[in-house]
Protein backbone atom coordinates (compact mmCIF):
# COMPACT_ATOMS: atom_id res chain seq x y z
CA UNK A 1 0.00 0.00 0.00
CA UNK A 2 1.74 3.44 -0.56
CA UNK A 3 1.24 6.43 1.04
CA UNK A 4 -1.48 8.06 -1.01
CA UNK A 5 -3.85 4.83 -0.55
CA UNK A 6 -2.92 4.76 3.38
CA UNK A 7 -3.54 8.49 3.81
CA UNK A 8 -6.84 7.64 2.20
CA UNK A 9 -8.20 4.91 4.21
CA UNK A 10 -6.26 5.44 7.69
CA UNK A 11 -5.13 8.92 8.08
CA UNK A 12 -3.98 8.33 11.10
CA UNK A 13 -1.42 5.48 10.43
CA UNK A 14 -0.38 7.38 7.59
CA UNK A 15 0.59 10.55 10.20
CA UNK A 16 1.96 8.02 12.21
CA UNK A 17 4.19 6.53 9.48
CA UNK A 18 6.24 9.89 9.35
CA UNK A 19 7.94 9.01 11.98
CA UNK A 20 9.34 5.90 11.62
CA UNK A 21 13.08 6.23 9.62
CA UNK A 22 13.29 4.37 6.84
CA UNK A 23 14.77 0.96 7.06
CA UNK A 24 13.72 0.77 10.31
CA UNK A 25 13.54 -2.64 12.60
CA UNK A 26 9.66 -1.91 13.59
CA UNK A 27 7.28 -4.18 16.08
CA UNK A 28 3.87 -3.63 15.62
CA UNK A 29 1.40 -4.66 18.99
CA UNK A 30 -1.26 -5.55 18.26
CA UNK A 31 -0.70 -4.82 14.42
CA UNK A 32 -4.22 -6.15 13.61
CA UNK A 33 -4.85 -5.92 9.53
CA UNK A 34 -1.10 -5.89 9.24
CA UNK A 35 -1.61 -2.41 6.66
CA UNK A 36 0.71 -0.64 8.42
CA UNK A 37 3.79 -2.64 8.73
CA UNK A 38 3.06 -3.63 5.24
CA UNK A 39 3.53 0.30 4.13
CA UNK A 40 6.32 0.22 6.05
CA UNK A 41 7.59 -2.77 4.26
CA UNK A 42 6.71 -1.52 0.68
CA UNK A 43 7.45 2.16 1.37
CA UNK A 44 9.81 2.69 3.27
CA UNK A 45 11.66 -0.67 3.65
CA UNK A 46 11.23 -1.50 7.22
CA UNK A 47 11.80 -5.10 8.26
CA UNK A 48 9.93 -6.77 11.45
CA UNK A 49 6.96 -8.67 12.72
CA UNK A 50 4.00 -7.99 14.21
CA UNK A 51 1.92 -9.13 17.36
CA UNK A 52 -1.77 -10.28 17.03
CA UNK A 53 -4.24 -12.43 19.04
CA UNK A 54 -7.16 -12.53 17.32
CA UNK A 55 -6.92 -15.68 14.51
CA UNK A 56 -8.55 -13.49 11.50
CA UNK A 57 -6.64 -10.38 12.22
CA UNK A 58 -3.47 -13.25 11.96
CA UNK A 59 -4.99 -14.74 8.84
CA UNK A 60 -5.33 -11.21 7.25
CA UNK A 61 -1.92 -10.04 8.51
CA UNK A 62 -0.23 -13.26 6.59
CA UNK A 63 -2.69 -12.56 3.64
CA UNK A 64 -1.23 -9.06 3.22
CA UNK A 65 2.16 -10.61 3.25
CA UNK A 66 3.71 -9.11 6.54
CA UNK A 67 5.77 -11.75 9.06
CA UNK A 68 2.71 -11.74 12.09
CA UNK A 69 3.27 -13.68 15.51
CA UNK A 70 0.13 -14.79 17.22
CA UNK A 71 1.02 -13.90 20.74
CA UNK A 72 -1.20 -12.66 24.17
CA UNK A 73 0.34 -8.97 24.52
CA UNK A 74 -1.37 -9.07 27.95
CA UNK A 75 1.97 -11.99 28.33
CA UNK A 76 4.63 -8.90 28.08
CA UNK A 77 7.40 -9.19 25.03
CA UNK A 78 9.53 -11.60 26.23
CA UNK A 79 10.06 -13.07 22.59
CA UNK A 80 11.89 -10.24 21.93
CA UNK A 81 15.33 -8.96 23.27
CA UNK A 82 16.39 -5.59 24.97
CA UNK A 83 16.86 -2.77 21.95
CA UNK A 84 15.82 -5.24 19.32
CA UNK A 85 13.71 -2.53 17.45
CA UNK A 86 14.42 0.76 16.32
CA UNK A 87 10.73 1.58 16.64
CA UNK A 88 7.78 0.16 18.05
CA UNK A 89 4.39 0.84 17.20
CA UNK A 90 1.07 -0.01 19.52
CA UNK A 91 -1.45 1.72 17.77
CA UNK A 92 -5.00 1.78 19.09
CA UNK A 93 -4.08 -1.06 21.66
CA UNK A 94 -3.21 -0.26 24.56
CA UNK A 95 -6.60 0.99 25.86
CA UNK A 96 -7.27 -2.79 25.27
CA UNK A 97 -5.33 -4.35 28.00
CA UNK A 98 -5.44 -5.41 31.73
CA UNK A 99 -1.56 -4.46 32.42
CA UNK A 100 -1.21 -1.36 30.29
CA UNK A 101 1.65 -0.13 32.30
CA UNK A 102 3.50 -3.83 32.41
CA UNK A 103 3.19 -3.51 28.77
CA UNK A 104 4.26 -0.20 28.22
CA UNK A 105 7.24 -0.56 29.91
CA UNK A 106 7.97 -4.19 27.86
CA UNK A 107 7.60 -1.90 24.74
CA UNK A 108 10.49 0.69 25.48
CA UNK A 109 12.51 -2.23 26.85
CA UNK A 110 12.56 -4.15 23.24
CA UNK A 111 12.38 -0.62 21.15
CA UNK A 112 15.02 2.33 20.70
CA UNK A 113 11.87 4.13 20.42
CA UNK A 114 7.63 3.64 20.68
CA UNK A 115 4.92 5.25 18.81
CA UNK A 116 1.71 4.86 21.14
CA UNK A 117 -1.18 5.84 20.42
CA UNK A 118 -4.93 5.84 22.22
CA UNK A 119 -8.80 7.01 21.74
CA UNK A 120 -8.62 10.62 23.84
CA UNK A 121 -11.34 9.77 25.69
CA UNK A 122 -11.50 13.64 26.88
CA UNK A 123 -12.47 14.48 22.97
CA UNK A 124 -15.36 17.15 23.27
CA UNK A 125 -18.34 14.70 21.92
CA UNK A 126 -17.30 11.84 24.85
CA UNK A 127 -17.57 15.19 27.12
CA UNK A 128 -20.61 15.70 25.78
CA UNK A 129 -22.07 12.62 25.65
CA UNK A 130 -20.67 12.02 29.71
CA UNK A 131 -22.24 15.71 30.14
CA UNK A 132 -25.38 14.51 28.96
CA UNK A 133 -25.52 11.21 31.66
CA UNK A 134 -24.65 9.04 28.78
CA UNK A 135 -21.18 6.94 27.79
CA UNK A 136 -19.72 7.94 24.85
CA UNK A 137 -19.74 6.06 21.39
CA UNK A 138 -18.22 7.26 18.77
CA UNK A 139 -16.29 6.31 15.43
CA UNK A 140 -13.44 5.64 17.26
CA UNK A 141 -14.97 4.01 20.50
CA UNK A 142 -18.18 2.39 18.84
CA UNK A 143 -18.80 -0.17 21.53
CA UNK A 144 -21.81 0.05 23.97
CA UNK A 145 -20.40 0.30 27.66
CA UNK A 146 -20.92 -4.04 28.19
CA UNK A 147 -19.03 -5.09 24.95
CA UNK A 148 -16.12 -2.62 24.51
CA UNK A 149 -12.86 -4.52 24.47
CA UNK A 150 -11.63 -0.93 25.32
CA UNK A 151 -11.05 -1.80 29.23
CA UNK A 152 -8.67 1.42 30.03
CA UNK A 153 -10.37 4.80 29.23
CA UNK A 154 -7.35 7.82 29.28
CA UNK A 155 -6.99 11.08 28.15
CA UNK A 156 -3.93 12.68 26.45
CA UNK A 157 -3.17 13.89 29.83
CA UNK A 158 -3.52 11.28 31.63
CA UNK A 159 -1.37 9.52 29.34
CA UNK A 160 1.61 11.89 29.79
CA UNK A 161 1.37 11.33 33.36
CA UNK A 162 1.91 7.42 33.52
CA UNK A 163 4.78 8.42 30.63
CA UNK A 164 6.31 10.19 32.85
CA UNK A 165 5.77 7.69 35.90
CA UNK A 166 7.60 4.95 33.70
CA UNK A 167 10.23 6.85 33.18
CA UNK A 168 9.83 8.30 29.46
CA UNK A 169 10.63 10.97 27.59
CA UNK A 170 8.13 12.32 25.33
CA UNK A 171 9.42 13.31 22.28
CA UNK A 172 6.48 14.39 20.31
CA UNK A 173 2.86 14.11 21.59
CA UNK A 174 0.16 15.19 18.93
CA UNK A 175 -3.14 15.02 19.16
CA UNK A 176 -5.06 13.73 15.67
CA UNK A 177 -8.71 14.61 14.47
CA UNK A 178 -9.76 12.79 11.20
CA UNK A 179 -6.00 12.04 10.73
CA UNK A 180 -4.87 15.78 11.29
CA UNK A 181 -2.91 16.84 14.27
CA UNK A 182 -4.87 19.62 16.25
CA UNK A 183 -2.78 21.88 18.30
CA UNK A 184 -5.19 24.00 19.55
CA UNK A 185 -7.05 22.64 22.78
CA UNK A 186 -5.65 19.01 21.62
CA UNK A 187 -7.41 17.03 24.65
CA UNK A 188 -10.16 18.77 23.93
CA UNK A 189 -10.61 18.66 19.84
CA UNK A 190 -7.77 15.50 19.16
CA UNK A 191 -9.80 12.08 19.24
CA UNK A 192 -6.83 10.10 19.05
CA UNK A 193 -3.64 10.41 21.26
CA UNK A 194 -0.67 10.02 19.70
CA UNK A 195 2.99 9.70 21.58
CA UNK A 196 6.50 9.14 20.70
CA UNK A 197 8.55 7.94 23.74
CA UNK A 198 11.96 7.15 24.67
CA UNK A 199 13.84 5.73 27.83
CA UNK A 200 14.99 8.61 29.35
CA UNK A 201 19.01 7.80 29.20
CA UNK A 202 20.54 7.26 33.07
CA UNK A 203 21.61 11.34 33.02
CA UNK A 204 18.43 12.40 32.63
CA UNK A 205 16.72 9.78 34.77
CA UNK A 206 18.89 10.96 37.65
CA UNK A 207 17.89 14.42 37.25
CA UNK B 1 -11.10 -28.79 -4.61
CA UNK B 2 -10.71 -32.59 -5.78
CA UNK B 3 -8.20 -35.18 -5.00
CA UNK B 4 -5.07 -35.76 -6.88
CA UNK B 5 -6.57 -38.92 -8.01
CA UNK B 6 -4.53 -42.53 -8.47
CA UNK B 7 -0.88 -41.82 -7.89
CA UNK B 8 2.63 -44.18 -8.18
CA UNK B 9 5.38 -44.68 -5.83
CA UNK B 10 8.55 -44.18 -7.39
CA UNK B 11 11.90 -45.87 -6.22
CA UNK B 12 15.53 -44.14 -6.71
CA UNK B 13 18.31 -46.19 -6.16
CA UNK B 14 21.57 -44.73 -4.66
CA UNK B 15 25.52 -46.32 -5.32
CA UNK B 16 27.04 -44.20 -3.99
CA UNK B 17 27.76 -44.13 0.35
CA UNK B 18 26.13 -42.47 2.66
CA UNK B 19 28.06 -41.32 6.09
CA UNK B 20 26.09 -41.09 8.78
CA UNK B 21 26.00 -39.10 11.72
CA UNK B 22 27.11 -42.19 13.99
CA UNK B 23 29.95 -43.07 11.63
CA UNK B 24 28.41 -45.80 10.33
CA UNK B 25 27.67 -46.18 6.56
CA UNK B 26 25.65 -47.44 3.85
CA UNK B 27 27.04 -49.10 0.92
CA UNK B 28 23.58 -47.85 -1.37
CA UNK B 29 20.29 -47.72 -0.41
CA UNK B 30 16.91 -46.80 -2.37
CA UNK B 31 14.40 -44.45 -1.27
CA UNK B 32 10.70 -44.60 -2.02
CA UNK B 33 9.01 -41.21 -2.85
CA UNK B 34 5.51 -39.62 -4.65
CA UNK B 35 5.26 -36.52 -6.83
CA UNK B 36 2.32 -34.59 -7.53
CA UNK B 37 2.08 -31.78 -9.74
CA UNK B 38 4.37 -30.33 -12.48
CA UNK B 39 8.16 -28.99 -12.07
CA UNK B 40 8.09 -25.57 -13.89
CA UNK B 41 10.80 -25.03 -16.39
CA UNK B 42 12.92 -22.77 -14.03
CA UNK B 43 12.55 -25.51 -11.45
CA UNK B 44 11.41 -22.96 -8.98
CA UNK B 45 8.12 -24.65 -7.81
CA UNK B 46 8.64 -27.50 -5.91
CA UNK B 47 7.92 -28.73 -1.95
CA UNK B 48 9.32 -31.58 -0.28
CA UNK B 49 7.39 -32.53 2.80
CA UNK B 50 9.06 -34.53 5.71
CA UNK B 51 6.73 -37.13 7.06
CA UNK B 52 6.44 -38.48 10.98
CA UNK B 53 6.64 -41.08 13.03
CA UNK B 54 4.58 -43.82 11.35
CA UNK B 55 3.91 -42.50 7.58
CA UNK B 56 5.50 -42.40 4.63
CA UNK B 57 6.20 -41.03 0.97
CA UNK B 58 2.23 -41.33 0.35
CA UNK B 59 1.20 -38.06 1.29
CA UNK B 60 -1.73 -37.74 -0.79
CA UNK B 61 -4.42 -39.41 -3.54
CA UNK B 62 -5.04 -42.90 -3.66
CA UNK B 63 -3.49 -46.21 -5.04
CA UNK B 64 -5.49 -47.56 -8.20
CA UNK B 65 -7.69 -50.31 -7.14
CA UNK B 66 -7.66 -49.20 -3.01
CA UNK B 67 -10.15 -45.97 -2.75
CA UNK B 68 -9.47 -46.14 0.78
CA UNK B 69 -5.61 -45.81 0.67
CA UNK B 70 -5.77 -41.83 0.81
CA UNK B 71 -2.71 -40.36 1.70
CA UNK B 72 -1.31 -39.14 5.39
CA UNK B 73 -1.46 -34.90 4.09
CA UNK B 74 -4.02 -35.75 1.17
CA UNK B 75 -6.20 -32.88 3.29
CA UNK B 76 -3.90 -30.53 2.53
CA UNK B 77 -2.54 -31.63 -0.64
CA UNK B 78 -4.10 -32.03 -4.11
CA UNK B 79 -5.35 -29.71 -6.69
CA UNK B 80 -7.32 -26.20 -4.81
CA UNK B 81 -6.22 -27.82 -1.36
CA UNK B 82 -4.11 -25.39 1.10
CA UNK B 83 -0.99 -26.58 -0.81
CA UNK B 84 -2.11 -26.38 -4.54
CA UNK B 85 -0.81 -28.82 -6.93
CA UNK B 86 -2.49 -26.72 -9.52
CA UNK B 87 0.60 -24.91 -8.49
CA UNK B 88 3.35 -26.64 -6.86
CA UNK B 89 5.55 -29.74 -7.63
CA UNK B 90 5.06 -31.70 -4.42
CA UNK B 91 7.82 -34.33 -3.42
CA UNK B 92 6.63 -36.96 -0.95
CA UNK B 93 9.98 -38.92 0.62
CA UNK B 94 10.19 -42.11 2.59
CA UNK B 95 12.97 -42.00 5.26
CA UNK B 96 15.59 -44.19 5.59
CA UNK B 97 14.85 -47.38 8.12
CA UNK B 98 11.54 -47.11 7.50
CA UNK B 99 9.09 -50.08 6.75
CA UNK B 100 7.55 -48.44 3.48
CA UNK B 101 10.10 -49.02 0.60
CA UNK B 102 12.76 -47.25 1.90
CA UNK B 103 16.15 -49.13 2.59
CA UNK B 104 15.44 -50.64 6.21
CA UNK B 105 16.16 -53.39 9.21
CA UNK B 106 14.17 -55.65 6.73
CA UNK B 107 16.13 -55.52 3.94
CA UNK B 108 19.07 -57.52 2.93
CA UNK B 109 22.22 -56.38 4.46
CA UNK B 110 24.85 -56.52 1.06
CA UNK B 111 27.16 -57.07 3.93
CA UNK B 112 25.67 -60.69 5.27
CA UNK B 113 23.05 -61.60 3.14
CA UNK B 114 20.96 -61.35 6.06
CA UNK B 115 18.14 -58.67 6.65
CA UNK B 116 19.45 -55.76 8.43
CA UNK B 117 17.70 -56.46 11.69
CA UNK B 118 19.00 -54.18 14.26
CA UNK B 119 22.44 -53.88 12.77
CA UNK B 120 20.64 -51.33 10.26
CA UNK B 121 22.56 -47.86 11.94
CA UNK B 122 20.70 -45.63 13.64
CA UNK B 123 19.93 -42.74 11.54
CA UNK B 124 19.45 -39.09 12.22
CA UNK B 125 17.21 -36.42 11.47
CA UNK B 126 20.29 -35.17 9.37
CA UNK B 127 20.69 -38.15 7.58
CA UNK B 128 17.67 -38.27 6.54
CA UNK B 129 17.68 -34.93 5.15
CA UNK B 130 21.09 -35.92 4.07
CA UNK B 131 19.53 -38.44 1.90
CA UNK B 132 16.72 -36.13 0.97
CA UNK B 133 18.83 -34.05 -0.49
CA UNK B 134 20.63 -36.50 -2.96
CA UNK B 135 16.98 -37.16 -4.17
CA UNK B 136 16.57 -33.17 -4.85
CA UNK B 137 19.71 -33.89 -6.57
CA UNK B 138 18.58 -36.33 -8.55
CA UNK B 139 15.66 -34.53 -9.61
CA UNK B 140 17.43 -31.45 -10.65
CA UNK B 141 15.85 -29.44 -7.85
CA UNK B 142 18.49 -26.99 -7.04
CA UNK B 143 16.23 -24.81 -4.36
CA UNK B 144 12.82 -25.85 -2.64
CA UNK B 145 10.19 -23.03 -2.55
CA UNK B 146 9.30 -24.79 0.76
CA UNK B 147 10.14 -27.47 2.78
CA UNK B 148 7.58 -28.83 5.17
CA UNK B 149 6.78 -31.52 7.89
CA UNK B 150 4.53 -31.60 11.57
CA UNK B 151 6.09 -33.49 14.06
CA UNK B 152 8.98 -35.38 13.13
CA UNK B 153 8.38 -34.02 10.11
CA UNK B 154 8.93 -30.45 11.27
CA UNK B 155 12.37 -31.44 12.54
CA UNK B 156 13.09 -32.53 9.03
CA UNK B 157 12.03 -29.02 7.54
CA UNK B 158 14.05 -26.86 10.30
CA UNK B 159 17.04 -29.30 9.50
CA UNK B 160 17.03 -28.43 6.32
CA UNK B 161 17.31 -24.48 6.83
CA UNK B 162 20.04 -25.20 9.08
CA UNK B 163 22.02 -28.00 6.44
CA UNK B 164 21.19 -26.20 3.54
CA UNK B 165 20.36 -22.59 4.02
CA UNK B 166 20.31 -22.00 0.32
CA UNK B 167 18.56 -24.81 -0.64
CA UNK B 168 15.26 -23.65 0.52
CA UNK B 169 13.19 -20.70 0.06
CA UNK B 170 10.28 -21.18 3.25
CA UNK B 171 10.68 -23.45 6.10
CA UNK B 172 7.24 -24.76 7.57
CA UNK B 173 7.87 -26.49 10.97
CA UNK B 174 4.37 -27.71 12.68
CA UNK B 175 3.73 -28.84 15.77
CA UNK B 176 7.35 -29.48 15.84
CA UNK B 177 10.07 -28.94 18.69
CA UNK B 178 13.88 -27.95 18.73
CA UNK B 179 14.14 -30.88 20.85
CA UNK B 180 12.79 -33.59 22.91
CA UNK B 181 12.28 -33.19 26.53
CA UNK B 182 13.01 -35.39 29.33
CA UNK B 183 9.26 -36.42 29.29
CA UNK B 184 9.06 -37.09 25.72
CA UNK B 185 12.29 -39.51 25.40
CA UNK B 186 10.56 -41.02 28.58
CA UNK B 187 7.83 -42.16 26.60
CA UNK B 188 9.65 -43.28 23.48
CA UNK B 189 11.68 -45.40 26.07
CA UNK B 190 8.78 -47.09 27.55
CA UNK B 191 7.57 -47.93 24.12
CA UNK B 192 11.03 -49.68 22.69
CA UNK B 193 11.04 -51.19 26.07
CA UNK B 194 7.99 -53.21 25.20
CA UNK B 195 8.97 -53.97 22.08
CA UNK B 196 12.53 -55.06 23.31
CA UNK B 197 11.10 -56.94 26.11
CA UNK B 198 8.84 -58.89 23.80
CA UNK B 199 9.87 -62.88 23.52
CA UNK B 200 9.26 -62.56 19.36
CA UNK B 201 11.88 -59.62 19.08
CA UNK B 202 14.78 -62.20 19.05
CA UNK B 203 17.22 -59.19 19.52
CA UNK B 204 16.05 -57.55 16.32
CA UNK B 205 16.46 -60.83 13.97
CA UNK B 206 12.86 -62.04 14.23
CA UNK B 207 12.34 -61.89 10.49
CA UNK B 208 14.58 -64.94 10.20
CA UNK B 209 12.46 -66.73 13.24
CA UNK B 210 9.06 -65.83 10.93
CA UNK B 211 7.53 -63.89 13.84
CA UNK B 212 6.68 -60.33 14.56
CA UNK B 213 7.12 -58.64 18.13
CA UNK B 214 3.50 -58.05 17.87
CA UNK B 215 2.65 -57.32 21.36
CA UNK B 216 5.87 -55.23 22.05
CA UNK B 217 4.64 -52.89 18.89
CA UNK B 218 0.99 -52.77 20.28
CA UNK B 219 1.95 -51.54 23.67
CA UNK B 220 4.24 -48.96 21.84
CA UNK B 221 1.78 -47.86 19.78
CA UNK B 222 -0.66 -47.53 22.80
CA UNK B 223 1.58 -45.42 25.01
CA UNK B 224 2.52 -43.29 21.84
CA UNK B 225 -0.93 -42.93 20.52
CA UNK B 226 -2.16 -41.18 24.31
CA UNK B 227 0.90 -38.63 23.76
CA UNK B 228 -1.18 -37.68 20.71
CA UNK B 229 -4.13 -37.02 22.04
CA UNK B 230 -5.57 -34.28 24.19
CA UNK B 231 -6.79 -34.82 27.52
CA UNK B 232 -9.87 -33.08 26.86
CA UNK B 233 -10.10 -34.92 23.59
CA UNK B 234 -10.03 -38.27 25.37
CA UNK B 235 -12.33 -37.26 27.84
CA UNK B 236 -15.19 -35.94 24.86
CA UNK B 237 -14.28 -39.07 22.99
CA UNK B 238 -14.53 -41.83 25.30
CA UNK B 239 -14.64 -40.81 29.07
CA UNK B 240 -15.24 -43.05 31.20
CA UNK B 241 -17.60 -44.83 28.95
CA UNK B 242 -17.84 -48.56 29.01
CA UNK B 243 -17.53 -51.16 25.96
CA UNK B 244 -20.64 -53.18 27.03
CA UNK B 245 -22.81 -50.27 28.09
CA UNK B 246 -25.89 -52.18 27.23
CA UNK B 247 -25.40 -55.18 29.78
CA UNK B 248 -26.39 -53.03 33.06
CA UNK B 249 -23.58 -50.88 32.42
CA UNK B 250 -21.64 -53.16 34.82
CA UNK B 251 -17.95 -53.47 35.70
CA UNK B 252 -16.17 -56.81 34.19
CA UNK B 253 -14.45 -57.37 37.13
CA UNK B 254 -11.51 -58.88 35.72
CA UNK B 255 -8.16 -57.61 33.47
CA UNK B 256 -10.43 -57.61 29.61
CA UNK B 257 -11.65 -54.70 28.23
CA UNK B 258 -14.18 -52.41 30.71
CA UNK B 259 -13.60 -49.03 29.03
CA UNK B 260 -13.92 -47.29 25.38
CA UNK B 261 -10.44 -46.00 25.97
CA UNK B 262 -8.84 -49.49 26.28
CA UNK B 263 -10.52 -51.04 23.40
CA UNK B 264 -9.97 -47.59 21.73
CA UNK B 265 -6.13 -48.02 22.15
CA UNK B 266 -5.71 -51.80 22.04
CA UNK B 267 -7.45 -51.60 18.29
CA UNK B 268 -5.14 -48.61 17.20
CA UNK B 269 -1.90 -51.01 18.59
CA UNK B 270 -3.48 -54.47 17.15
CA UNK B 271 -3.73 -52.54 13.43
CA UNK B 272 -0.31 -50.88 13.85
CA UNK B 273 1.24 -54.11 14.61
CA UNK B 274 -0.32 -54.91 11.35
CA UNK B 275 1.64 -53.30 9.27
CA UNK B 276 4.48 -51.21 11.31
CA UNK B 277 7.57 -52.99 11.86
CA UNK B 278 9.63 -53.08 14.62
CA UNK B 279 12.92 -52.44 14.51
CA UNK B 280 11.64 -49.37 12.79
CA UNK B 281 9.93 -48.69 15.26
CA UNK B 282 13.24 -48.76 17.97
CA UNK B 283 15.27 -46.55 15.36
CA UNK B 284 12.63 -43.25 14.44
CA UNK B 285 11.84 -42.70 18.29
CA UNK B 286 15.96 -42.71 18.95
CA UNK B 287 16.03 -40.34 15.87
CA UNK B 288 13.62 -38.54 17.79
CA UNK B 289 15.59 -38.25 20.72
CA UNK B 290 18.60 -37.65 19.44
CA UNK B 291 17.56 -34.30 17.31
CA UNK B 292 18.78 -31.46 18.99
CA UNK B 293 20.77 -28.99 16.65
CA UNK B 294 21.26 -26.63 19.49
CA UNK B 295 23.65 -29.51 21.44
CA UNK B 296 26.25 -28.26 18.95
CA UNK B 297 26.45 -24.73 20.04
CA UNK B 298 25.66 -25.28 23.81
CA UNK B 299 22.37 -25.50 23.86
CA UNK B 300 22.23 -22.35 21.99
CA UNK B 301 19.50 -22.63 19.33
CA UNK B 302 19.79 -18.78 18.42
CA UNK B 303 23.49 -19.97 17.18
CA UNK B 304 22.15 -22.79 15.83
CA UNK B 305 19.67 -21.07 13.78
CA UNK B 306 21.78 -18.18 12.78
CA UNK B 307 23.08 -19.85 9.31
CA UNK B 308 19.30 -19.94 8.38
CA UNK B 309 18.34 -18.25 5.05
CA UNK B 310 14.72 -19.08 4.63
CA UNK B 311 11.58 -17.37 5.63
CA UNK B 312 10.06 -19.22 8.33
CA UNK B 313 6.18 -20.81 9.34
CA UNK B 314 5.94 -22.18 12.53
CA UNK B 315 2.55 -23.27 14.24
CA UNK B 316 1.13 -24.99 16.84
CA UNK B 317 -1.53 -26.08 18.48
CA UNK B 318 -2.65 -25.35 22.30
CA UNK B 319 -3.61 -28.93 23.52
CA UNK B 320 -0.61 -30.82 21.83
CA UNK B 321 1.51 -31.63 24.92
CA UNK B 322 3.57 -33.70 22.87
CA UNK B 323 5.16 -30.53 21.54
CA UNK B 324 3.38 -27.56 22.82
CA UNK B 325 3.45 -24.33 21.70
CA UNK B 326 6.36 -23.49 24.34
CA UNK B 327 8.46 -25.64 22.11
CA UNK B 328 7.38 -24.11 19.01
CA UNK B 329 8.09 -20.45 20.59
CA UNK B 330 11.61 -21.56 21.40
CA UNK B 331 11.99 -21.84 17.19
CA UNK B 332 10.36 -18.44 16.98
CA UNK B 333 12.15 -16.40 19.24
CA UNK B 334 15.73 -18.10 18.04
CA UNK B 335 14.47 -16.56 14.91
CA UNK B 336 13.33 -13.35 15.55
CA UNK B 337 17.22 -13.19 17.61
CA UNK B 338 18.66 -13.90 13.90
CA UNK B 339 16.00 -11.66 12.41
CA UNK B 340 14.52 -14.09 10.42
CA UNK B 341 11.30 -13.51 8.51
CA UNK B 342 9.03 -15.65 10.76
CA UNK B 343 5.50 -16.21 10.90
CA UNK B 344 3.79 -18.22 13.92
CA UNK B 345 0.17 -19.56 14.19
CA UNK B 346 -0.62 -20.84 17.53
CA UNK B 347 -4.13 -22.57 16.36
CA UNK B 348 -6.79 -23.02 19.33
CA UNK B 349 -7.36 -26.57 18.08
CA UNK B 350 -8.68 -29.35 20.45
CA UNK B 351 -7.27 -32.52 19.35
CA UNK B 352 -3.77 -32.34 20.66
CA UNK B 353 -0.69 -33.38 18.70
CA UNK B 354 -2.62 -35.22 16.19
CA UNK B 355 -4.23 -31.69 14.94
CA UNK B 356 -1.56 -30.89 12.30
CA UNK B 357 -3.48 -34.34 10.48
CA UNK B 358 -6.80 -33.12 10.97
CA UNK B 359 -9.02 -30.71 9.20
CA UNK B 360 -9.35 -27.14 11.30
CA UNK B 361 -10.51 -24.14 9.33
CA UNK B 362 -7.66 -21.79 10.79
CA UNK B 363 -5.04 -23.81 10.47
CA UNK B 364 -5.91 -24.59 6.58
CA UNK B 365 -6.51 -21.17 5.82
CA UNK B 366 -3.11 -20.04 7.42
CA UNK B 367 -1.26 -22.56 5.32
CA UNK B 368 -2.90 -21.91 2.36
CA UNK B 369 -2.79 -18.35 2.67
CA UNK B 370 1.04 -18.79 3.06
CA UNK B 371 1.35 -20.59 0.53
CA UNK B 372 -0.26 -18.18 -1.34
CA UNK B 373 2.31 -15.44 -0.76
CA UNK B 374 5.02 -17.95 -1.44
CA UNK B 375 3.74 -17.84 -5.05
CA UNK B 376 2.67 -14.36 -5.09
CA UNK B 377 6.86 -13.88 -3.81
CA UNK B 378 8.18 -16.02 -6.92
CA UNK B 379 5.95 -14.46 -9.43
CA UNK B 380 6.83 -11.14 -8.57
CA UNK B 381 10.41 -12.29 -8.56
CA UNK B 382 10.17 -13.83 -12.53
CA UNK B 383 8.52 -9.94 -13.07
CA UNK B 384 11.25 -8.92 -11.49
CA UNK B 385 13.87 -10.74 -13.59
Amino acid sequence: MNFEELSALRPDLAFIAHWVPKGAHVLDVGCGDGVMLRHLQVDKACSGYGIEIADDKLLESTKIGINVLQHDMEKGLGLFGDNSFDTVLCLSSLQMMQHVEALLRDIVRVGAEAIVSFPNFAYWPHRVALARGRMPVSKLLPYEWYDTPNVRCATIYDFEELAAECGLEVLERVALADGKPVSFLPNLRGSLGVFRLRKKTRAQSST
Amino acid sequence: MGSIGNVTPQAMHFAEPLRLQSGAQLADYTLMYETYGTLNAARSNAVLLCHALNASHHVAGTYDGDPKSAGWWDNMVGPGKPLDTDRYFVIGVNNLGSCFGSTGPMHVNPATGKPYGAAFPLVTVEDWVAAQARLADRLGIEQFAAVMGGSLGGMQALAWSIMYPQRLRHCMVIASTPKLSAQNIAFNDVARQAILSDPDYHGGDFYEHGVVPKNGLKVARMVGHITYLSNDDMAEKFGRKLRNAAENNAYAFDFGIDFEIESYLRYQGDKFSEYFDANTYLLITKALDYFDPARDFNGDLTRALASTKAQFMVVSFTTDWRFAPDRSREIVEALISNRRRVTYAEIDAPHGHDAFLLDDTRYMNMVRAYYNRIWTESVTDVEAA
